[in-house]
């Protein structure tokens, strides 16, 4: 076998022609751990998947072990010894851990016949190998997101590959999980296989790759030794610009006003969070933060009234709420804008004044019919408050960048006139002009008055724009975090602890910790 | 054992003891032999059609054209063999109907694979020119006349009973098909990965196709699969009933799937198992015979089937909400 | 779609699929025409082509609007059935011989009160069903239709109602001017559902959720009530045509009209409805109607397929429904390698997800 596993030469790909990837490349060795790095956007995804055989690239090729492909099947890459961690898992949720893990073992091997028992050993294997403990009987989509990571990643370690790539695996995971990772991935060097890691978190890249591959809008920008390299030379080549990133920006003063705009008491989701209390005032905008799993986006969807809180109480303006609906919360002025905008925030195929308009056609009626002159109105002051950038509002949303789909996203929500806005990951697949330009926008509504809550895994995002962070972890507030003087070393290492700080902000309402996981 | 006691399997196997008691209770005669020959006699059609439909639907997919195909393939093999004058073993009869079923099958497949139509209406669509074909093309008469090779395999029987009129009742060899063929798809889905590719696909068609599975080729063999079993069966009715009536089987497709769904299959796709396809037929077939039994007017059968279907799936669906609304959105 | 009054041209070339069947229409007319004019182009064909026209088209309309949500009725026929039946038992059994005027329209009027009703409350179980206890509309409208139509033969123990007024029967058979009155029914309930879908806030709504349900509920739309409401009124469509069908054929039976919800499907399908749900005009659905109407009295006059023309239309529909879909497939394929219009910073989404290029296994 070749020392050179893979080689991908001038890959270009567009997709209803708008360009993805163009003349881009990349190689590895045997061995080798090398990171691609770039903003969302980038086409990192795209050239993961045309390696793996997803997609079909328009122009160059792609060489797996000395053999050139023009046309990859997936079947074709798994064969070549390509195995792919994806970012959503693509697992099959009908299926148990221990067949999920065991599958591509039996698939690459053009195996017909299933011996069960083979399956309950490798996958046992593979478990072992990552040293955590699974029920293997237990079928995948019963089983929260960390466990599905963990699952991925053994179903790829389970195989005799020779590349693994692996799309952000470390989301969900602790620090001692991403340890233990870490610990697999020189294993896997040390057997000679070759690890592509791709991740935004750049103090991982800088810690376990050897080379980085730096790519910008379809294109590589650059790549070299990973000693060559410091976090602001990333950060540089990622986005294009210098981007101070300790400059922590105006940390918007808490408002004031005696009463708490949102005031939640003890709030309980059995199976999701436990005892989360906290308050928000007019004007104010507080972080929440979390591992994928922590409970911080179940707690916003209570919040929200789409899975109610068991427990607890939520007060708004100082009187009690029940928030038991989507429709109780809109009425008591609460917007939520989602973290998976393309399945819960947009209608893709509908124009993007339809979509502005989605959430308000009801008050812009006259006589029951929809009054057009009112609509149009609407539809053109947000567009314009929001500069979303389009030659025409009829357009159907799907066709605009990342950024300007969030902006619609927002611009819907702000027609509703809310008092308080919840914000789950507000600038991911965003652009970094658009960046700036949201979280602009998010502290003009601060200004006016409006609570914000940020939830992102952006901790520069959460430091340049909150003024308190909540820190959850499996379904508790650990600790909540003033951000003045808080550095993004200190809140990354606090995301991973299992205890709260000795002396940190206010203490943590835990004591006892429970290991929550839905039933 | 909890997830014993938890599976659908279960819950639809203690239904069906249940009406099975009740309606033993008011009439005995349904403990009889007889009865019970009568009534793997009438479930024999309707499971061997509930094989290839649980394939399908485990695939994420829904047919509606077996019952179509069924009786195109058995009424044009018996029109071939008629004209051949062939009288012969009836395996020959069984081949070519299974034949004819398989390629209407892949047409169905080849719409659905290649070109990524929803199932549902596709198969409508083909169910409707099947029809439309064969009674243009190939005839409206009923063929009262069958090859004696399906004469006789219709009558030839396993064991036999009579009842209290001294007539004569037998378990026709046909069940043997059926639970040959149930277990041979039993076999392929639980051990072979083109069973288990079934349910990946079913499951997440997305991440099937990233594991490498040809997903285009394992529908073509599921539609395949299905017109095969439906002209076996349609072969099977015909020797039951001695004719082939091309107005015969046509709307049966309800009660098949509703079999299947009952049997705990999710029409989403992903779930089902043979067992329960097994228990939700016997369920369908049941409750159909036995209606005459309580004293219950045929013309009363439609509203049953109705409720029955109303019933199961929403047990089943009201289930599944309680339970994905605990594990909504992980993140 | 609300900031500029579209212009007739644009309105046509906006949605090329309109344009197309407006094609279709018209060859369709042109053709039938040259072959036997003597026969297609008389008056009495149109004629009678437009008494029955109104009662299917209202059965495609229902169709429609739940296809439009993402679901589908597949007991409009059953329902219609049902109201017709019990409509028709309630003007013979209360119409007593020689009653005054004034009492036979009392009576009808109750009786056509009851069809509407009925429409209602079965679409209303529809919605239920579908709505909070979330089975799958597929099955729980097959479901029903199996209930409903059983409900009906169990009324009708498999008999025919015969014998209905005919003050009521001018509803199927009358004439204003020139204008069959059924057709003049049609028109007027086609154009207020058109009101309901593009003029109204619930008729946009359900474009969303039918689009997106997930964002339909993450905006705040009451989903369970949108989905109550697309079965009413699919029911109350239904219930519609079910009074039609008795009032022009003068009999109520509990299975007519069987092929009806295929062609339905098929009208709706080629008129421009994603089967998926979030499209769909009703124009396009009265051209696609027209179209298949003109084909099926072709096929009557031509004789095509012999006697058995009825078996021969039931093998075109079903190419005609295979046809247009695939033909839809190819055309959305072939849009999303071409390049978008706008030019703006477009990034598209990827063919192998959800969001892309529709590829839903239904």
């Amino acid at each position: 076998m070749p020392d050179q596993i893979l080689n991908v030469d001038n890959l270009s790909k567009s997709f209803a022609g708008v360009r993805a990837l163009q003349g881009v490349n990349l190689t590895m060795e045997r061995g080798e751990i090398r990171c691609l790095v770039g903003e969302n956007g980038c086409g990192k995804s795209t050239l993961i998947k045309v390696i793996a055989g997803v997609v079909q690239p328009d122009e160059g090729t792609v060489t797996l072990n000395g053999r050139q492909y023009r046309q990859i099947r997936p079947i074709d890459a798994i064969r070549e010894g390509i195995q792919v961690i994806y970012q959503d898992f693509s697992l099959f949720p009908n299926l148990t851990v221990a067949e999920n893990i065991a599958f591509n073992y039996n698939l690459a091997r053009k195996k017909q016949l299933v011996n069960w028992r083979d399956i309950n050993r490798i996958a046992r294997e593979a478990i072992a190998k990552i040293g955590v403990d699974l029920d293997l009987g237990a079928y995948v989509e019963d089983l929260p997101v960390a466990d599905k990571q963990i699952i991925a990643i053994c179903r790829a370690i389970s195989q005799s590959a020779r590349l693994v790539i692996m799309d952000e695996p470390t989301t969900a995971l602790t620090e001692k999980e991403v340890r233990a990772l870490f610990n697999i991935i020189k294993t896997l060097q040390r057997e000679g296989i070759a690890i592509l890691f791709v991740s935004h978190k750049l103090n991982e890249v800088l810690e376990i790759s050897e080379k980085i591959t730096i790519m910008r809008n379809g294109r590589n920008v650059t790549d070299g030794n990973t000693a060559g390299f410091d976090r602001a030379s990333l950060v540089k080549h990622m986005t294009g610009r210098e981007i101070n990133e300790t400059n922590a920006a105006i940390v918007p003063q808490a408002g004031n006003g005696s009463v708490p705009l949102l005031q939640a008491e003890n709030l309980s989701c059995r199976g999701r969070f436990a005892d989360v209390s906290f308050s928000l005032a007019a004007g104010e905008i507080i972080g929440i933060t979390g591992l994928l799993g922590s409970g911080r986006t179940e707690l916003a969807l209570s919040l929200f009234g789409i899975r109610p809180a068991d427990a607890g109480t939520i007060s708004i303006e100082g009187r009690p709420a029940e928030i038991r609906s989507v429709q109780d919360a809109v009425r008591h002025g609460i917007g939520y804008v989602p973290e998976d905008r393309l399945i819960e925030g947009l209608f893709l195929e509908r124009s993007i004044g339809s979509n502005i308009v989605a959430g308000t056609l009801r008050r812009l009626t006259r006589r029951g019919l929809i009054n057009r002159a009112a609509v149009g109105a609407q539809i053109r002051q947000w567009t314009e408050n929001l500069h979303i950038n389009t030659p025409s509002t009829e357009l159907p949303v799907k066709s605009l960048s990342g950024g300007n789909q969030q902006r619609v996203v927002l611009a819907k929500w702000l027609a509703i006139n809310p008092k308080i806005l919840i914000m789950n990951g507000p600038t991911v697949g965003v652009d970094v002009g658009s960046k700036a330009e949201i979280h602009q926008i998010i502290r003009d509504l601060a200004r006016q008055g409006i609570g914000v809550i940020i939830i992102s895994d952006d901790l520069p995002e959460l430091l340049q724009n909150c003024c308190r962070i909540l820190v959850m972890r499996k379904g508790r507030v650990l600790e909540e975090l003033p951000t003045e003087g808080l550095s993004e070393a200190d809140l990354t290492h606090r995301l991973s602890a299992t205890t709260p700080a000795p002396a940190s902000g206010t203490p943590a309402h835990s004591g006892q910790r429970k290991q929550v996981r839905p039933s | 054992m909890k997830k014993i006691l938890r599976s659908s399997e279960f819950f639809v196997a203690l239904v069906v003891m249940v009406l099975c008691i009740i309606i033993g209770l008011i009439n005995p005669v349904f403990f009889s032999w007889e009865n019970l020959f009568d009534l793997l006699r009438s479930g024999v059609v309707t499971g061997i059609l509930a094989l290839g439909c649980l394939i399908v639907i485990v695939s994420g997919g829904t047919d509606v054209s077996f019952a179509t195909i069924a009786i195109f393939a058995a009424y044009l093999a018996s029109k071939i063999l008629i004209a051949w004058q062939f009288d012969g073993t009836v395996l020959v009869a069984f081949l070519l109907s299974a034949a004819i079923g398989t390629v209407l099958g892949l047409f169905n497949g080849a719409l659905i694979a290649w070109f990524r139509l929803p199932t549902m209406i596709v198969t409508l669509g083909t169910s409707s020119i099947f029809r439309g074909a064969m009674l243009v093309f190939i005839g409206t008469f009923i063929i009262n006349k069958l090859p004696q090779g399906i004469l006789a395999f219709g009558q030839a029987t396993l064991a036999q009973v009579s009842n209290a009129n001294g007539a004569v009742i037998g378990l026709p060899v046909s069940v043997v098909i059926f639970f040959g063929a149930a277990v041979l798809v039993w076999l392929m889905m639980k051990y072979t990965m083109l069973g288990r590719g079934i349910y990946a696909l079913g499951g997440d068609r997305v991440a099937a196709e990233r594991a490498g599975l040809n997903v285009i080729g394992i529908q073509l063999f599921i539609y395949g699969l299905v017109g095969f079993l439906a002209g076996i069966s349609g072969v099977v009715h015909a020797s039951l009933v001695r004719n082939v009536n091309p107005f015969d089987l046509i709307g049966t497709e309800m009660n098949v799937i509703a079999a299947v769904v009952l049997g705990g299959a999710r029409i989403t796709g992903g779930r089902g198992t043979l067992f329960g396809t097994i228990l939700g037929v016997m369920l369908v077939v049941i409750m159909n015979n036995s209606l005459i039994l309580l004293g219950i007017p045929s013309y009363w059968q439609r509203a049953a089937i109705g409720v029955l279907i109303l019933l199961g799936t929403g047990i089943t669906a009201w289930q599944s909400k309680r339970e994905s609304a605990a594990n909504l959105l992980e993140s | 779609m609300f900031d500029k009054l579209p212009s007739i041209t644009s309105f046509i070339s906006r949605d090329r699929n309109i344009g197309r069947l407006l094609g279709v229409a018209l060859f369709i007319l042109i053709i039938l025409s040259i072959l036997n004019p003597g026969l297609f182009l008389t008056v009495s064909n149109f004629k009678s082509m437009a008494y029955q026209l109104p009662e299917f088209g209202l059965l495609a309309m229902a169709i429609m609007i739940a296809l439009l949500t993402g679901g589908i009725d597949l007991s409009a026929v059953g329902i219609a059935n049902l109201a017709g039946v019990l409509a028709a038992l309630t003007m013979i059994r209360f119409i007593p011989q020689g009653a005054a005027g004034w009492q036979i329209t009392l009576v009808i009027g109750a009786a056509v009160a009851l069809g509407l009703v009925i429409g209602a409350i079965c679409g209303a179980i529809n919605g239920f069903l579908i709505g909070r206890i979330g089975i799958p509309a597929i099955l729980a409208t097959l479901g029903t239709m199996q209930l409903f139509t059983g409900i009906s033969i169990i009324i009708t123990k498999g008999y025919a109602v015969l014998g209905l007024p005919d003050a009521f029967l001018y509803f199927g058979n009358g004439t204003i001017g020139i204008f069959p009155v059924p057709l003049l029914i049609f028109i007027v309930i086609a154009v207020l559902f058109a009101l309901l879908l593009n003029k109204t806030a619930l008729g946009q709504e359900l474009f969303l959720m039918g689009t997106n349900p997930t964002a339909a509920k993450f905006t705040g739309l009451d989903n369970f009530r949108l989905t109550l409401k697309t079965y009413m009124v699919s029911g109350l469509l239904s219930g519609l045509a079910g009074l039609m069908i008795i009032a022009r054929t003068n009999s109520a039976k509990a299975d007519y009209g069987a092929s009806y919800t295929l062609q339905a499907i098929v009208v709706a399908v080629m008129g421009g409805v994603d089967p998926a749900g979030g499209a769909g005009t009703v124009t396009g659905l009265v051209l696609a109607m027209i179209s298949l109407q003109f084909l099926s009295s072709g096929f009557n006059m031509l004789r095509v397929g012999g006697s058995f023309s009825n078996y021969f239309r039931e093998l075109v529909w079903g190419v005609v429904l295979i046809l247009v879909m695939v033909i839809n497939y190819l055309d959305a394929k072939k849009r999303a390698r071409t390049p978008q219009e706008s030019g703006t910073d477009a990034k598209a989404q990827m063919p192998d997800t959800a969001a892309g290029a529709g590829s839903a296994q239904q």
